[in-house]
């Protein structure tokens, strides 16, 4: 039990130094400074993961992969409901993020979300790109602390 | 044990390479080379069998008269070639699967190390005595 909530403080802490450290202008970069954080942990994460599960027969399997082995290695809990259009466009929700249960729930702190969903954004990107699947992961509270992951595969 | 150990990236160009002895190590460049077009076929042939086994470990990709070269692709097509000579007829395909296990084991936690861009040749003096230790167990 102890392990899980260690890892929430560094995250916060990770935060919180970053924010502190910048100066007023250099602010806006925190956030894909995070996102960049959590692409390489996402890679290195995705590898470990993946050893011993079988090869992913399509898109879609290495979704359930994020989706189950992934979000319950990292969160302790699966995605609560997956989504997708089948043209590329796939809605992870969560309803309980794990990263937003310590923050008052409701609109109050809405402003304070972006930064705390950069760094699992990347997470989510580092993971699928070192999958072989490239795209654009985005982040969507309406109300804390359930959350939406739209993942946006780019196809070339 | 095995003569020469290939780590190949997911766009086919080499991570790292080591043979025993040194001195033949383009012959054996040209031996992984090859074998990359049948992981290659091996890989794009398990999606259209659904009922064929998923595995990480593709075994024998070709015999040549003094050699036998395996393949291994993990999930993120990064590609694992081991190459045995043909005379060593103590290693059963249980003894390549455990050394690709082994392999597969270095690779990630030298990947998990933050001072290692990923793409990059590997340096890792540790993953390397992995391989060393795969090699001389004679």
């Amino acid at each position: 039990m102890a392990d899980e909530v260690v890892f929430e403080y560094l995250h916060m802490e990770m935060i919180s130094y970053l924010y502190r450290t910048a100066e007023k202008i250099e602010q806006d970069h925190c956030i894909s400074k995070l996102e960049s954080l959590g692409f390489r942990v996402g890679q290195s994460l995705s590898e470990r993961f993946t050893k011993d599960s079988s090869r992913f027969k399509d898109e879609l399997d290495t979704m359930k992969f994020i989706c189950k082995d992934f979000w319950n290695s990292v969160y302790k809990k699966q995605v609560d409901n997956l989504r997708t259009n089948h043209q590329g466009v796939y809605v992870l929700q969560d309803n309980k993020f794990r990263f937003l249960t310590q923050i008052s729930s409701g609109k109050q702190y809405m402003d304070a979300a972006p930064k705390y969903l950069a760094f699992p954004c990347g997470m989510i990107r580092g993971a699928l790109s070192n999958l072989g699947i490239n795209c654009v992961v985005t982040a969507e509270v309406s109300a804390m602390p359930a959350c939406k992951f739209q993942i946006q595969i780019q196809r070339l | 044990m095995a003569v020469c150990v290939a780590v190949i990236a997911k766009e086919n160009y080499p991570l790292y390479i080591k043979t025993i002895p040194t001195d033949n190590e383009l012959k054996f460049q040209y031996t992984v080379h090859t074998s990359l077009d049948v992981v290659e076929e091996k890989i794009s042939s398990v999606g259209k069998n659904t009922n064929d086994l998923r595995e990480l470990y593709l075994g024998l990709l070709y015999p040549t008269e003094d050699y036998k070269v395996y393949g291994y692709v993990t999930n993120t097509k990064v590609k694992f070639v081991i190459v045995v000579e043909s005379s060593n007829t103590s290693l059963r395909d249980n003894e390549i699967r455990g050394m690709f296990r082994k392999l597969h084991n270095g690779y990630v936690d030298m990947l998990c190390n933050p001072f290692y861009t990923p793409g990059e040749n590997i340096t890792s003096r540790l993953f390397d005595n992995t391989v060393l230790s795969m090699m001389q167990q004679d």
